[in-house]
């Protein structure tokens, strides 16, 4: 049937949208400061459970979810400053940290929000896009998505802030030569980072619900989409996002049940492998 | 314009970068009237940046004014043409100019070069050289010149410092050194001049 298919498609997108946000978030922290952030996911729950509790006590949409987002770029900033926040830390011990933080935050959210899995209301309504029948939420999230990653882009060609952090991606030792900053653009590319997780939680509550271990599936599905290029390019995070996401929508649909998981591993096997050996290649040839 | 000679490992690039602040320094003190910017050794593009943006980025610690780039197109006509190209596909020579314009965008009072001429052509050597030397006259720029290339430093500075093992062990007019036995057999091949 066709109009399955637009709906799988349609659906895998807004579901992809939100890996690519979350791979994206791991890119900016990654080519600003070498590190991998495994706290990514923990962005996302944050934001989240923090949504549904100020929905809960009576502030509106939109506002409750800028909030959650502006909250989670605090806690990114934050995991920023114990990560690196000690000149010198090598890129390897803070990947460390932000493991134990990311653990950590298990306790935090516990502590504040139970163990119990949340939700809250998404936009409501079905639409039907030539015959195919979708969820409006799923078209509000490749909606916000989309322009996001328009403004980064915008961003990072047009205003020196955003070339002072590609730049320190491209050569720290001269980025420090010129007086930039290096350790405060890496604090900025964690709350950037954070800003980017916890609107993937945001967006993505109210079709899928959130529990405080959820991080584990965003930061394995983030992290399959960001892999493909190579954790540098944040356009290929998104366009690997939303491949994943239509993926597993797709063998989920088909028949191929609960494995959206399994399907992120073996992509991301898969991406590591190959260019593991085509830098191996390289390697040889040089 | 002053040369700092060496061999390598003699302390050249380590007292630049405590000159510039970038190495923690264990003693002693800089002094620098006015203002230096530092053209590292290996030139350190931004590679997946253009060449504007590279010098714009020179210009980080002035503020968004200071970042003006078309002084520097006046300076280094050469650059006008690779405004929009990336700073990594430049020859060696073209990246050579980026280093110097980005350093000139902080508009320093004194320019500390690292190996002005290190895996250049001579002809390409020849066009920094003249810049340096316009800059200098112009500008009033002070140019500190770090070299590995003797001979190419003693003609381009009147005062040279030469360092052995992270000491001074001569300074002088570059004319008088270049006569002493001890530079000519170690710095500049033998023949003393």
């Amino acid at each position: 049937m066709v109009s399955d298919l637009v709906a799988y498609v349609l659906t895998g997108l807004g579901v992809g949208a939100g890996y690519a946000l979350v791979g994206s978030g791991l890119v900016a922290i990654y080519r600003v400061t070498g590190v991998v952030n495994f706290a990514q996911g923990a962005f996302a729950v944050v934001a989240a459970m923090l949504t549904s509790t100020l929905l809960g006590v009576g502030l509106p949409h939109v506002l409750s979810e800028v909030a959650s987002v502006i909250v989670a770029a605090g806690v990114g900033l934050l995991v920023g400053v114990v990560a690196i926040g000690k000149p010198g830390t090598e890129p390897g011990a803070a990947l460390i940290i932000t493991l134990g933080l990311g653990v950590f935050a298990y306790a935090v959210e516990i502590v504040l929000w139970g163990d119990q899995p949340r939700s809250f209301a998404g936009l409501p309504g079905v639409i039907s896009v030539g015959g195919a029948r979708v969820q409006a939420h799923y078209l509000l999230i490749l909606g916000v998505t989309v322009p996001v990653f328009a403004a980064m882009a915008a961003f990072f060609a047009r205003t020196d802030l955003g070339k002072a952090l590609t730049a320190c991606a491209s050569n720290r030792y001269a980025a420090r030569v010129v007086g930039i900053d290096v350790r405060g653009m890496g604090l900025l590319a964690f709350a950037l980072g954070g800003a980017l997780g916890g609107l993937a939680g945001v967006l993505t509550t109210p079709v899928q619900q959130v529990t405080f271990d959820s991080d584990v599936t965003l930061i394995v599905n983030g992290f399959a989409a960001a892999v493909l290029g190579g954790l540098t390019r944040p356009f290929v995070a998104l366009a690997g996002g939303l491949l994943l996401g239509v993926a597993q929508t797709l063998i989920a649909g088909y028949g191929g049940g609960a494995y959206q998981l399994e399907v992120a591993l073996l992509l991301m096997l898969t991406v590591m492998i190959v260019q593991a050996t085509r830098a191996g290649a390289v390697r040889e040839a040089t | 314009m002053v040369a700092l000679i060496g061999a390598n490992g003699a302390g050249k690039t380590s007292l630049v970068k405590a000159l510039s602040g970038l190495v923690d320094r264990s003693a002693g003190e800089v002094v620098v009237r006015g203002r230096l910017a530092q053209v590292p050794e290996g030139r350190e593009m931004f590679a997946d940046l253009s060449v504007d943006d590279n010098l714009r980025l020179g210009g980080w610690r002035n503020g968004r004014r200071g970042r003006d780039t078309s002084g520097i197109y006046e300076l280094l006509p050469e650059l006008g043409g690779l405004r929009r190209r990336l700073a990594g596909t430049l020859s060696g020579g073209q990246q050579q100019m980026v280093a110097i314009g980005r350093a000139l965008m902080a508009r320093p009072d004194v320019l500390a070069i690292d190996e002005l001429s290190l895996g250049l052509a001579p002809m390409v050597i020849d066009t920094l050289i003249a810049h340096l030397h316009a800059l200098h006259r112009d500008q009033g720029l002070a140019v500190l010149l770090i070299e590995q290339n003797a001979a190419l430093a003693f003609d381009l500075c009147d005062r040279a410092y030469v360092l052995e093992a992270g000491r001074v062990v001569l300074t002088g007019e570059t004319a008088e050194l270049a006569r002493d036995p001890r530079v000519a057999s170690a710095y500049l091949g033998g023949a003393v001049r």
